[in-house]
């Protein structure tokens, strides 16, 4: 029921006016984070134009030809201006368009970037959730690094800006401008801008729906790409120290805007835009992830008769669905238990039952043998008795016999 | 003690040093701008028995008729006999900030001869909006921008006995106390003399206390050190005393807001006569966004796990309209 709420006059003034102050005061607080996505090959000047975008060292290292697989680096910094807390996360790819074959090469980007907003829907969804004190890790400004070639993107180009268009605000840059003349770079940008266009990729465009930045917005989506040269070394100029690349033939003043759009992009990214790729990313890329993934996991805002169903209905009905399944399953693996058990009892049954019989056998063996033994014994006990027997006897008869010697002997001595 | 940057919550990353001027905090224009061009919403309940004076504050609150009052043509002052919440939203603009703001009014509230209960229409009302947000941001395909109908401030009127809290004025915080933020107010406070009013409100602040009742702000969610001092300055003032008026009057020379009587006239704005600037300086000036917040991070997210809990258990949705019966 939304009612029209009419407009009316304020007889004094009420103090509402202070609103904006009062919410940016909060933010304030919190400080503010912000999320930048490279992508670019390997030695193009993504850390350099992030240290002279942000004007410092953010410490950086360089990065091999040889990796297998791109991969990204994220680094988190807290960076401060004024009262303005920034919490700045730079992510690199490494090894971007390295590889002999380069068809994953963007998928890896993808799923990073599918993964933070994936950890933000996951944290949406919790039950009990702290959005505000989350740390948004979503991408909100992907700087596409053009190879200063000349000639026309590459098609690794189109293809990685074709699949991120969706997922992401892509600005593309012309990376190591002071490769390309004036006359060269006027055209590399019509032939850039023009097949991005035939090629249906979405690039960000700077927002022209709010007057007072609406002029400065328009003539600068008519730059793009912005051509860049970044350093981190000083050059003294006149009496002052630039930033600049020095060369036998000439210095490139990084802030000179008639070297390069270095200030353009700064002013554009940072100074003017930066709240709306903030905003942009979260109602409109990051709802359109929302919204494909809940699509995928079934849930629907209208069910089969065109009734609304709430995401809550079809929550608890597959969550009902999950319970009863997870039930299921664990019926089935107690069944499953129960059946093992069993059968190992059995088994175990059926080995106790050979083992007794093997027992039994033996017993029975060894008791044969026993008395086979015992009758053995008893039968050479019995020679021995009848030896003994006989010994005895013999040795009876021996001791007569002598006796009768021995008397005899006697009545012989006599008789001498 | 150190300035704001130190007083917030420190960061784990390590820092890092800018060597120039860079242009970050230009964000805090960009922002802004930005909500500038979006445009505030708030919704303001105020709850109290008839007669205590509940429209003629809110007017003079903004400075305009908002008030229900005000706005219907044949608005009869007859007492309902339940209590209904009637709602009416208008359009204000002040240099370039476009308000809408939602005056909710409880006619009927206190004044049955039998009054048990009456506030469960109102914890009703409130529960109905939050639900009705959180059926919005479950949508697969929601709006970029929420309606937002859940009430951000409830604006309770005591009368000026000058006592202790009556029991209605105690089920009635301690029930609303904990799903919305209530700032007690008392009113018609030209009643009561300068001691009176102190004596009163420290009744009241104990009664509060005693019966464990938490009023905006509440301590549990001050931020930080610099946040607690300025709300604890304003815990020990409340319940403001207020008068209210749109009648304007001629004192040495300027034309004040103030109501004439025959001892002198009452000088709404003047905070040697009453703390309606006390009043409209929380609720307008300093903590608007603040209200809203707490109505967000707070009441709102406790309702909504206690809401997502509940149908995990019963296993059904209670309370949503449109349920799909079909496929049982």
């Amino acid at each position: 029921q939304d009612k029209n709420a009419r407009p009316l006059s304020l007889s004094g003034h009420v103090g509402f006016d202070s609103l904006p102050h009062q919410l940016v005061n909060k933010s304030t607080c919190q400080g503010f984070c912000f999320n930048i996505l490279c992508i670019g090959e390997t030695g193009i000047g993504k850390s350099t134009l992030m240290d002279t975008l942000f004007n410092t060292n953010f410490e950086n290292f360089e990065s091999s030809h040889f990796e297998p697989k791109v991969k990204l680096r994220a680094q988190t910094y807290d960076l401060q201006e004024s009262n303005v807390r920034l919490k700045l996360t730079i992510v690199n790819t490494v090894g971007f368009g390295d590889q002999m074959n380069k068809q994953e090469s963007y998928q890896h980007v993808v799923d990073y970037i599918d993964t933070q907003f994936e950890s933000y829907l996951q944290e949406e969804l919790k039950i009990k959730r702290s959005l505000h004190n989350y740390h948004d890790s979503r991408i909100h400004a992907c700087l596409y690094f053009i190879a200063p070639s000349g000639h026309s993107l590459k098609s690794l180009d189109l293809v990685t800006m074709k699949k991120l268009d969706s997922k992401v605000n892509i600005i593309p840059v012309i990376a190591k401008a002071d490769t390309i003349s004036k006359s060269e770079l006027h055209k590399f940008k019509i032939k850039i801008m023009s097949e991005l266009v035939s090629n249906g990729v979405q690039i960000y465009q700077f927002p022209t729906d709010d007057e007072t930045v609406s002029k400065i917005n328009t003539a600068m989506n008519g730059i793009l790409p912005f051509a860049v040269v970044g350093s981190s070394e000083e050059v003294k100029i006149g009496n002052k120290m630039v930033k600049a690349r020095q060369y036998p033939w000439g210095v490139v003043q990084v802030e000179n805007e008639n070297h390069c759009d270095f200030v353009k992009l700064r002013e554009m990214l940072i100074c003017v835009n930066m709240e709306d790729l903030r905003e942009q990313t979260h109602t409109r890329h990051y709802e359109l992830y929302r919204r494909c993934k809940l699509e995928e996991m079934g849930f629907t805002d209208t069910n089969p008769e065109s009734k609304p169903v709430s995401l809550q209905e079809t929550y608890e009905a597959k969550r009902h669905e999950f319970l009863g399944d997870l039930q299921r399953r664990e019926e089935e693996m107690r069944q499953m238990f129960v059946q093992r058990v069993k059968e190992k009892e059995t088994e175990l049954k059926e080995a106790e039952r050979e083992l007794q019989g093997k027992f039994e056998q033996l017993k029975r063996l060894h008791s044969e043998e026993k008395s086979k033994l015992d009758e053995k014994r008893r039968s050479l006990e019995d020679e021995i008795n009848t030896f003994s027997k006989k010994k005895a006897a013999a040795e009876l008869l021996q001791g007569q016999s002598f006796n009768t010697n021995a008397n005899l002997k006697k009545d012989k001595d006599r008789k001498k | 003690q150190a300035g704001l940057a130190d007083t917030c919550s420190v960061a784990q990353t390590p820092g890092h040093d800018l060597f120039g001027y860079v242009g970050i905090e230009a964000v805090l224009d960009q922002m802004r701008r930005k909500t500038m061009k979006a445009g505030f919403e708030f919704n303001i309940m105020v709850v109290g028995q008839s007669g205590l004076g509940k429209s003629t504050l809110v007017n003079t609150l903004f400075k305009s008729k908002v008030s229900r009052k005000s706005c219907s043509p044949n608005y009869e002052e007859k007492i309902s006999k339940t209590v209904k919440l009637q709602s009416v939203s208008h359009v204000i603009e002040e240099k370039g900030v476009k308000m809408k703001l939602t005056v909710i009014d409880t006619p009927g509230f206190g004044d049955q001869i039998n009054n048990e209960n009456c506030w469960e229409p109102i914890v009703s009302y409130v529960n109905e909006q939050y639900e009705r947000y959180l059926k919005e941001e479950l949508y697969v395909n929601r709006k970029p921008r929420i309606p937002d109908t859940r009430v951000h401030c409830c604006v309770y009127f005591l009368p000026a006995t000058g006592h202790w809290l009556r029991p209605i004025d105690v089920e009635f915080m301690k029930r609303l106390g904990k799903i919305v933020s209530i700032v007690p107010i008392i009113a018609k406070a030209d009643t009561l003399t300068m001691e009176e009013r102190q004596e009163f409100k420290q009744r009241i602040r104990q009664d509060l206390k005693a019966n464990g009742i938490r009023v905006y702000p509440q301590t549990e969610y001050d931020e930080d050190p610099e946040d607690r001092i300025l709300n604890d300055k304003i815990r020990e003032n409340i319940p403001f005393a207020v008068v209210g008026t749109d009648k304007e009057h001629q004192v040495n020379g300027n034309k004040v807001l103030g109501r004439k009587t025959k001892w002198g006239i009452i000088e709404v704005e003047n905070v040697a006569h009453c703390e309606f600037t006390n009043l409209r300086d929380l609720l307008i000036r300093s903590h608007l966004q603040d209200l809203k917040d707490v109505t967000h991070n707070i009441h709102y997210e406790t309702f909504r796990v206690r809401r997502l809990n509940e149908s995990n258990l019963t296993g059904e949705s209670e309370g949503w309209r449109e349920k799909n019966r079909g496929g049982e």
